[in-house]
């Protein structure tokens, strides 16, 4: 956590939302869950002023993960659900309940999805999975996060889907990508993310600092549209968005 | 001041790119406080005429880019007669090197014509240099699925090429950093790091091979330049080493080509 800090504190960045720990593990059991959240809510503890929550669920273990939502978001201090990616395409009904616990709290949702050449891993979702997911509950808010990778095909499958955004993180820096997404979804459904770990704060910074965008629509991508997603649950918790 | 390593010029086959007009590109490298862009061409990657993209490449760079652009030739070593492209890139246009894309072209690193071209580059004073990607092969176009070069036996290639001077572009995540080693200590091989991710990556970069052998690289137009300058950015390293990857270590490498 302290090199993530030291990194946001070089390029600028003021607020990071954590979810998962260390783990990519895509089939996780409840120990692992609990452990991955438990890791996050230490750093968002530590760093109060830096760091915000957002919590790990798994749809195969609902029961438990319902639980831990209360545990994480409805008592603790997490404002967000996500990056959810394990066990199951999200547009199994296991996702409702999830959801509805969500928009319980207005906690926004941050939904992995990929559109791979050579076919998506086993339960992995695409965007055409979050869109259904999202069109049975039109009061959650969604994050598509990575666009789906193959971001030109991304960002037209959720375009008619408003009660989504565009997550850029987690992909190649071409060029083009927040243009088009912009020009397509308009700059309040664009929000900038780094998926850091995997990816650097840099390369997926850049994809916003270097777009041919208005300097408005920067700030809007760059942190404008995730405080107005994420300012109920903030506000909820006492924190100001 | 930066030289950027890792530029290229023309229109990428699937997507308009912001910067792929030649004027523009140079505008825009120069708002970023680029000093001296190696470009190459897209058109390298598919055209056949490669000695039309190299006079293309060449007449560009003094047209809109004199002592700003500096022209590396594609070389196609599955064409017929590529050696006379390679002495045109140094005799007639006076490039300080060539650039390569196995992969798009047909040909693995352990072919006996790699070793062939790295020797005829030497021979003319020409460095090399190997794009290993241009894109995630994840995302690419249905009918262009082109994996990245395989680099296993470059190493082996190398150490019988003590004369040839290599730099690796866009080089991961087919190669990752703890594996490069080994290629730095083969030869005289630099990379740049365009395609790193990572967080604090080009630190990282540094701990595993000289930084004299990391050059910046910014894979510009096809992604955002400010990529591979943030990277620097975020890796917090000192100012005398950033001077080496911004500038010193490519200005001593055309030096000692000069």
């Amino acid at each position: 956590m302290e090199v993530l800090i030291r990194c946001a504190d070089r390029l600028g960045i003021e607020r990071i939302i954590l979810s998962q720990g260390y783990s990519a593990d895509l089939h996780p059991t409840p120990e692992q869950l609990r452990e991955e959240n438990d890791r996050v809510m230490r750093a968002v503890r530590r760093f109060p002023e830096r760091a915000y929550g957002s919590v790990y669920l798994s749809p195969s273990f609902l029961e438990f993960s319902l639980r831990e939502f209360d545990r994480c978001v409805r008592d603790g201090p997490m404002v967000g659900v996500g990056e959810l990616e394990a066990d199951m395409r999200c547009n199994a009904p296991e996702l409702d309940p999830i959801v509805e616990r969500a928009i319980s709290t207005k906690a926004p949702i941050l939904q992995h999805t990929w559109l791979k050449l050579d076919g998506n891993l086993p339960g992995e979702s695409t965007p055409y999975d979050l869109v259904e997911l999202a069109h049975r509950h039109p009061d959650a808010n969604f994050i598509c996060a990575h666009t789906g990778g193959d971001w030109e095909r991304g960002i037209r499958i959720i375009r008619t889907t408003k009660n989504i955004c565009a997550g850029v993180a987690g992909f190649d820096p071409t060029a083009g990508v927040v243009e088009m997404a912009v020009r397509e979804l308009g700059p309040e459904r664009v929000v900038y993310g780094s998926d850091v770990g995997g990816r650097s704060f840099a390369s997926q910074l850049a994809k916003v600092m270097g777009a041919d965008i208005p300097d408005s629509a920067k700030e809007l991508v760059l942190g404008g549209n995730l405080r107005r997603l994420f300012a109920p649950a903030l506000r909820a918790k006492g924190y100001q968005a | 001041m930066i030289i950027d390593t890792n530029v290229n010029l023309s229109r990428w086959p699937f997507r308009r790119l912001p910067g792929d007009e030649t004027p523009d590109l140079v505008t825009r490298l120069r708002k970023v406080n680029v000093v001296q862009a190696w470009a190459g061409s897209f058109d390298g990657v598919l055209h056949k005429d490669i000695g039309g993209v190299n006079a293309r490449l060449a007449a560009d760079c003094v047209t809109h880019g004199k002592d700003f652009l500096v022209p590396f030739g594609s070389i196609n070593p599955k064409l017929p007669d590529w050696q006379e492209d390679v002495r045109r890139c140094a005799k007639d246009y006076r490039m300080p090197g060539i650039r390569l894309h196995p992969n798009y072209h047909g040909y693995e690193l352990k072919d006996p014509v790699f070793a062939e071209v790295l020797q005829v580059a030497s021979a003319n004073g020409l460095m090399v240099q190997l794009v290993v990607s241009m894109e995630d092969i994840r995302t690419q176009h249905p009918l262009m699925r082109v994996p990245p070069v395989d680099l296993s036996a470059l190493v082996a290639v190398m150490k019988n090429q003590r004369a040839a001077r290599l730099m690796l572009l866009s080089w991961w995540p087919a190669l990752r950093v703890q594996q490069i080693r080994p290629l730095a200590d083969a030869g005289e091989l630099y990379f740049d790091f365009a395609m790193l991710e990572g967080i604090e990556g080009v630190a990282r970069l540094v701990e595993q091979v000289p930084p004299e052998r990391v050059l910046f690289g910014s894979n510009f137009p096809l992604f955002y330049f400010e990529a591979a300058l943030l990277k620097v950015q975020e890796s917090g390293l000192p100012e005398a080493r950033k001077g080496l990857l911004f500038e010193g270590n490519a200005r001593r490498i055309l030096a000692a080509k000069a």
